[in-house]
């Protein structure tokens, strides 16, 4: 299922301004570009961690950000699941407190549905610390998923792993692609990755998008 | 002996009572100054700071002038019964006015070294800010906080010219530090030594697992 995403904002942070104006309907839109090129801000506004000078963020028809009318939804009612490059899983607690963590505030999405998915059954009581890469990466992905998002947010999910893991992580996100129907934005500056999951590219230079469509 | 057991388990209880009155307030201004940024943030951070370096018995003179029965609070208090000034009461709020700044500086610290990452992460998983606070600042700078709360502790421990100022040195307001003033005055050297090797224990253990916990504490980064 593709949910119309319409990106349309400016934000300023020192003197790099990043400008998009964008009304994108994909499943998967993967957000390509450089370092440096403002990809990482487009997910933080949508999550709602920046906030925009200017302009308007919705999904479907959810107004997240608008800046002429004065809304701006708090984070932890936009349904944006994020997971960052750095991963943050919560070091206090094991893997299936951290997977727990977004249903206790009212997520919807079944740990069973989502355990099996990404293959993490056997990591459940295992300390955060303990865990490899691609399981650290999946565990993120799960902690994610169980918050019900409307939309999830990747930002460069196998930029830390090498090309073995790279490789047995990317069919994991085709899955909640295709099984749990979850529309993605994902990050990355890895040309390869973008198109083996994407049907929609946004790419992004400068803080300026240069090309955009399927 | 009696008398030295009496007095010192009355200061331990009395210490412990006000590290627990002020941990709500004392973490809460911690966090504030951690996390956020507001006007006449530098005059709250030098309003808690000044128990420090104003002399102990001026911030007991302040205290009295509060808590007096015609200083503000104390008359709101009166009202309903309650009685501090050369109380019990008044050891521990001397104790706590004392021992807060320890606790603020030190648990600011522990909220600094939580990456801000982890309670953004919190937030888009839903929870609000009530619910990042309790489940993931607090836990991550449990040790800072901790490390504060037994700094504040030691400190409403040795508490000395607050306390005689606001409760005297009646038999039943009497802590180790005033009743090794006391012993002193009267002649009574083995007593005094005798109060002095439980203060110095006590606070020597409180200190020391402070330090342990503020030292070996976690820098929670997410990267």
């Amino acid at each position: 299922m593709s949910i119309p995403l319409t990106l349309d904002f400016s934000l300023r942070q020192g003197a790099f301004l990043l400008e998009i104006h964008e009304r994108i309907e994909a499943r998967v839109v993967a957000l390509f570009g450089p370092s440096g090129a403002g990809k990482t801000s487009v997910l933080e506004s949508i999550a709602g961690l920046r906030t925009p000078g200017q302009g308007v963020v919705q999904i479907g028809t959810r107004t997240l950000f608008d800046a002429s009318a004065g809304v701006d939804v708090p984070v932890h009612e936009r349904h944006v699941g994020y997971v960052p490059q750095d991963l943050a899983l919560f070091p206090h607690m094991n893997v299936r407190r951290n997977i727990l963590y977004g249903v206790d505030a009212g997520g919807s999405k079944q740990l069973e549905q989502v355990v099996g998915l990404l293959e993490i059954d056997p990591l459940l009581d295992r300390d955060v610390t303990a865990l490899s890469g691609g399981e650290r990466q999946r565990v993120a992905l799960a902690r994610a998923l169980m918050a019900g998002p409307a939309l999830l947010l990747l930002d460069e999910p196998l930029a830390a792993l090498d090309l073995g893991l790279r490789e047995r992580i990317l069919p994991y996100l085709e899955r909640v692609r295709d099984e749990l129907g979850i529309s993605m934005l994902y990050v990355s500056h890895a040309e390869a990755e973008v198109r083996a999951i994407a049907d929609w590219v946004v790419v992004l230079d400068a803080g300026r998008v240069v090309r955009s469509g399927p | 002996m009696g008398e030295v057991l009496s007095i010192a388990s009355r200061t331990v209880a009395l210490a412990a009572l006000a590290t627990l009155v002020m941990l709500p307030p004392g973490v809460a201004v911690a966090w504030l100054l951690a996390r956020r940024r507001f006007r006449g943030q530098v005059v709250l951070e030098t309003m808690i700071s000044l128990p420090l370096v104003l002399p102990p018995v001026a911030t007991g003179l302040i205290l009295i002038s509060l808590l007096g029965p015609r200083g503000p609070l104390g008359a709101l208090l009166e009202r309903f019964g309650v009685e501090v000034l050369f109380t019990w009461r008044a050891v521990v709020v001397a104790g706590a006015v004392m021992g807060v700044p320890l606790l603020v500086r030190t648990a600011r610290a522990g909220f600094e070294q939580v990456d801000r990452r982890y309670e953004q992460i919190a937030a888009t998983l839903g929870a609000g800010p009530w619910r990042v606070f309790f489940t993931v600042s607090l836990p991550l700078a449990g040790r800072g906080v901790l490390a504060g709360a037994l700094l504040g502790f030691s400190r409403a421990l040795g508490e000395f010219g607050a306390t005689i100022m606001l409760a005297g040195a009646l038999p039943s307001t009497r802590t180790i530090a005033v009743a090794i003033y006391t012993f002193t005055e009267t002649g009574q050297d083995a007593a005094a030594t005798a109060m002095l090797g439980v203060s110095a224990t006590i606070a020597f253990g409180a200190l020391l697992i402070s330090n342990h916990l503020a030292t070996a504490g976690h820098q929670w980064r997410s990267s």
